[in-house]
């Protein structure tokens, strides 16, 4: 057991100490989302990545530093430590960028790569349809080639993040529906400019809208827009979710759910500290948030070892969003019903019933665990070998 | 940065399970139930170096640390295997620091065995250091020594019967040395007959004080709570190990139970259970080495993680299994016996999660002021 850095990373870490002690003073003060804040942010990212510390473990060719995971995290860690935002786009260079990396034309990367980790032109991810999220292999979102190559697109994704400030979306939509449901997808980049393309926020319990609905109707995209193979849009997709949980797992505590500020928290009625019942809930809570924190070491430990972040990651969520509900509970317990409305934990409170769904469901991924990691047999499926085409009529069938 | 057990560990560990499965010790604990006699596995724990495991090279030991204690610990929790090493191994942790050479000499060659008689460490609500009553769960003040003589009553004291020597904590946080033929102990096995536990009555026992202070008796509770949490480790994974394979095999209406997604979601349960106090395990193992100032609040989450997770765990086993799991036919009963005394036992986990938060709150104090 070894949580000191190698001299080597010593010294990485000493250099990316040493860069933000330097600039610091030009990062921006907000992480609002109103447009001033969110150009200093993109400005702030552009920042970063002229010095490589932006993306940390993409290809140097591409702008990035080309170092592995270790380096991310540490870079991740002095961020936090120096109390200054990180990069914006953490969705488009964290996940799409690396998935155009493994799967994009050599003329996308070119295009794309630069003004992303510049944030000159942010991303945004459309995936999740209204009736495609746990089984995101349903979406109905529909790309039909044209006798020119070009695709009209028409459909409506959900739940995209910083849809309102991107200038592309990389998208999956249905290309084949003649054949089972995860054999007839491809992904397309999508520019958030186009006609057609609108953009309506989704606000939230808290009142604020971090998500938002992106129609498209009828959107023209120009030929070549595909990502990956036509039809083998699933694998591009699942590349995508793997990145996914590399980014969550590495930004580790990156929320600022942490024991010790919820300790502080307690302190604000200290009668509440001597209270049993607080105490053993708190303690209760605080053991969830430190396994959380060592299993990140034990995740990035293997990935350190060149395997790749299995299933078993999934369960780190899990444990996240239940700790952070029962902090938020335990939290407005203690301040009362001022805690609710407390800047500090009233968006804990609010935010965690949905996010309890966000980057899949509690269920799906303890589905996935069951499955993956232990090897129980999965549900019987409706869906096997069926064209997606017919898949409406089975279900009323099965239903009747 | 390396958060994995090394080469050496992990062989420690392989080693471990290979000397314990030379004995069949579960069918032994069920057998126990019926009034038979427990083998005898200290002569193995004694080839294998266990007892020496925490005690200095100069004093005859491996001079291993609280981890690799640990990681013996999982395998002995594995198969429910009935060895002293709960009692001793803290009691050589103390002796070593401060006790007459020649008797850990005995004790890390396991010749003779040595019982840790555990007294609570303070908390920050300004408790003292205390034991554990015999009934209820008002916490009495630790014995006393006045004129070379240990006076007190400590209940519920893993490995006291069959000890040679006793380590006993004191109400000031010192810690003595007494013959345990001086003392009265009366054998208290209850529920868990693989657990040997003992009340200890020290009378004027005679008693020979050990050169060491607060940090090293505290640390004695922690190594403790560690281990008792390791064990745990142990049994969760075997009943895991179990309770999956069972719901592969076993069909009802036409498929396996394991594919239904309210069996599956409580085997992943466990699965989330086992992988969370494995983690904490290893923060235990680190602090006990890299960071001496949070063993207390990592040994705690360890065992706090653990003791949870090892009574759903077992909870689970049964209720996967169906109405057999709840019988002396499967083993399913004897990993819910370790599970319900085992959380009950050094304080139990209720105390361990006061404990962590105490830890906590104690620093946030600190910080604010």
């Amino acid at each position: 057991m070894d949580l000191n850095d190698t001299p080597e990373l010593a010294d990485y870490r000493a250099r990316v100490r040493a860069w933000l002690e330097e600039h610091k003073h030009e990062a921006p003060a907000s992480r609002g989302d109103d447009d001033a804040s969110v150009a200093a942010r993109r400005a702030w990212q552009r920042r970063l990545a002229e010095d490589r510390l932006a993306a940390v473990t993409w290809p140097a060719e591409y702008g990035g530093a080309g170092l592995g995971p270790l380096q991310q995290v540490v870079v991740n860690q002095e961020i936090g430590r120096a109390g200054v935002p990180g990069i914006f786009d953490i969705i488009g260079v964290g996940m799409l960028g690396p998935t155009l990396i493994a799967h994009g034309s050599e003329d996308q990367k070119q295009r794309f790569l630069g003004p992303m980790l510049t944030a000159d032109e942010v991303w945004c991810q459309l995936f999740s349809e209204p009736a495609a999220g746990s089984d995101l292999a349903g979406v109905q979102t529909r790309a039909r080639r044209q006798e020119d190559g070009s695709w009209r697109l028409s459909g409506q994704k959900v739940w995209t993040t910083n849809a309102q400030h991107a200038a592309f979306g990389l998208l999956l939509a249905r290309t084949n529906p003649d054949v089972p449901k995860h054999k007839g997808l491809t992904m397309f980049v999508v520019p958030m400019d186009a006609d057609g393309v609108a953009v309506r926020p989704l606000r939230q319990i808290s009142g604020e809208a971090h998500f938002n609905e992106v129609f498209l109707d009828d959107v023209r995209l120009e030929p070549g827009s595909e990502v990956g193979p036509v039809d083998g849009g699933w694998g591009v997709g699942l590349t995508t979710l793997m990145f996914e949980r590399v980014t969550i797992g590495l930004g580790g505590e990156g929320f600022g759910w942490r024991a010790d500020r919820f300790a502080h928290a307690l302190l604000d009625d200290e009668a509440c500290t001597r209270d049993p019942e607080t105490r053993h809930r708190f303690g209760a809570i605080a053991t969830e948030f430190l396994a959380l924190r060592f299993t990140g070491y034990r995740m990035l430990t293997s990935l350190q070892r060149g395997q790749i972040p299995g299933a078993e990651g999934a369960l780190a969520k899990v444990t996240t969003i239940r700790a952070a509900i029962a902090a938020g509970d335990l939290i407005c317990d203690v301040l009362g019903p001022a805690g609710l409305s407390d800047k500090r934990f009233g968006e804990l409170v609010s935010d965690m019933p949905g996010l309890k769904s966000a980057g899949g469901t509690e269920e799906i991924l303890r589905n996935m665990v069951g499955e993956r990691v232990l090897g129980l047999p999965p549900e019987p499926r409706l869906d096997k070998g069926i064209p997606f085409s017919e898949l409406r009529a089975k279900e009323r069938e099965a239903v009747a | 940065m390396n958060f994995a057990l090394s080469d050496e560990q992990e062989f420690l560990k392989e080693a471990a399970r290979g000397t314990l499965a030379r004995v069949k010790t579960v069918a032994a604990a069920r057998e126990a139930l019926d009034g038979a006699a427990l083998p005898d596995l200290w002569p193995a724990a004694v080839e294998a170096g266990w007892p020496g495991l925490l005690v200095s090279d100069a004093n005859g030991g491996a001079e291993l640390s609280a981890l690799e204690a640990m990681i013996v610990f999982e395998e002995l929790g594995r198969v429910l295997a009935s060895v002293p090493l709960l009692g001793h191994l803290p009691a050589t942790f103390l002796l070593d620091r401060g006790g007459p050479a020649e008797v850990v000499a005995a004790l890390a060659a396991g010749a003779e065995r040595a019982a840790y008689v555990p007294a609570r460490p303070p908390t920050d609500l300004g408790e003292g250091w205390t034991v554990e009553p015999r009934i209820g769960i008002t916490r009495a003040p630790a014995p006393s020594f006045a004129d070379g003589r240990v006076t007190g009553t400590v209940s519920w004291v893993p490995d006291a019967p069959g000890a040679d020597h006793l380590a006993v904590v004191l109400d000031d946080g010192r810690a003595a040395l007494v013959a345990a033929a001086d003392a009265t102990i009366e054998p208290a096995t209850v529920y868990d007959v693989t657990r040997s536990l003992g009340h200890v009555e020290l009378d004027g026992a005679p008693a020979t004080p050990l050169d060491l202070g607060e940090r090293d008796t505290a640390s004695a509770w922690y190594i403790a709570q560690a281990l008792i949490g390791a064990e745990a480790i142990g049994a969760i994974e075997v009943a895991l190990e179990v309770s999956v394979a069972y719901a592969k095999e076993r069909h009802t209406f036409g498929r396996a139970i394991g594919s239904y997604q309210a069996v599956k979601h409580e085997l992943v349960e466990m699965l989330r259970g086992l992988d969370n106090a494995r983690s904490l395990m290893y923060y235990a193992g680190w602090a006990a080495q890299d960071k001496p100032d949070e063993f207390a609040l990592a040994a705690s989450a360890l065992r706090l993680a653990a003791g949870k997770a090892l009574d759903h765990a077992a909870r689970t086993q049964i209720s996967v299994h169906g109405g057999i799991g709840a019988t002396w036919e499967h083993d399913a009963p004897l990993y819910f016996r370790r599970a319900q005394l085992a959380r009950r036992l050094l304080g139990g986990t209720a105390g361990a999660a006061d404990r962590v938060a105490g830890e906590l709150l104690t620093a946030a104090r600190a910080e604010a002021a």
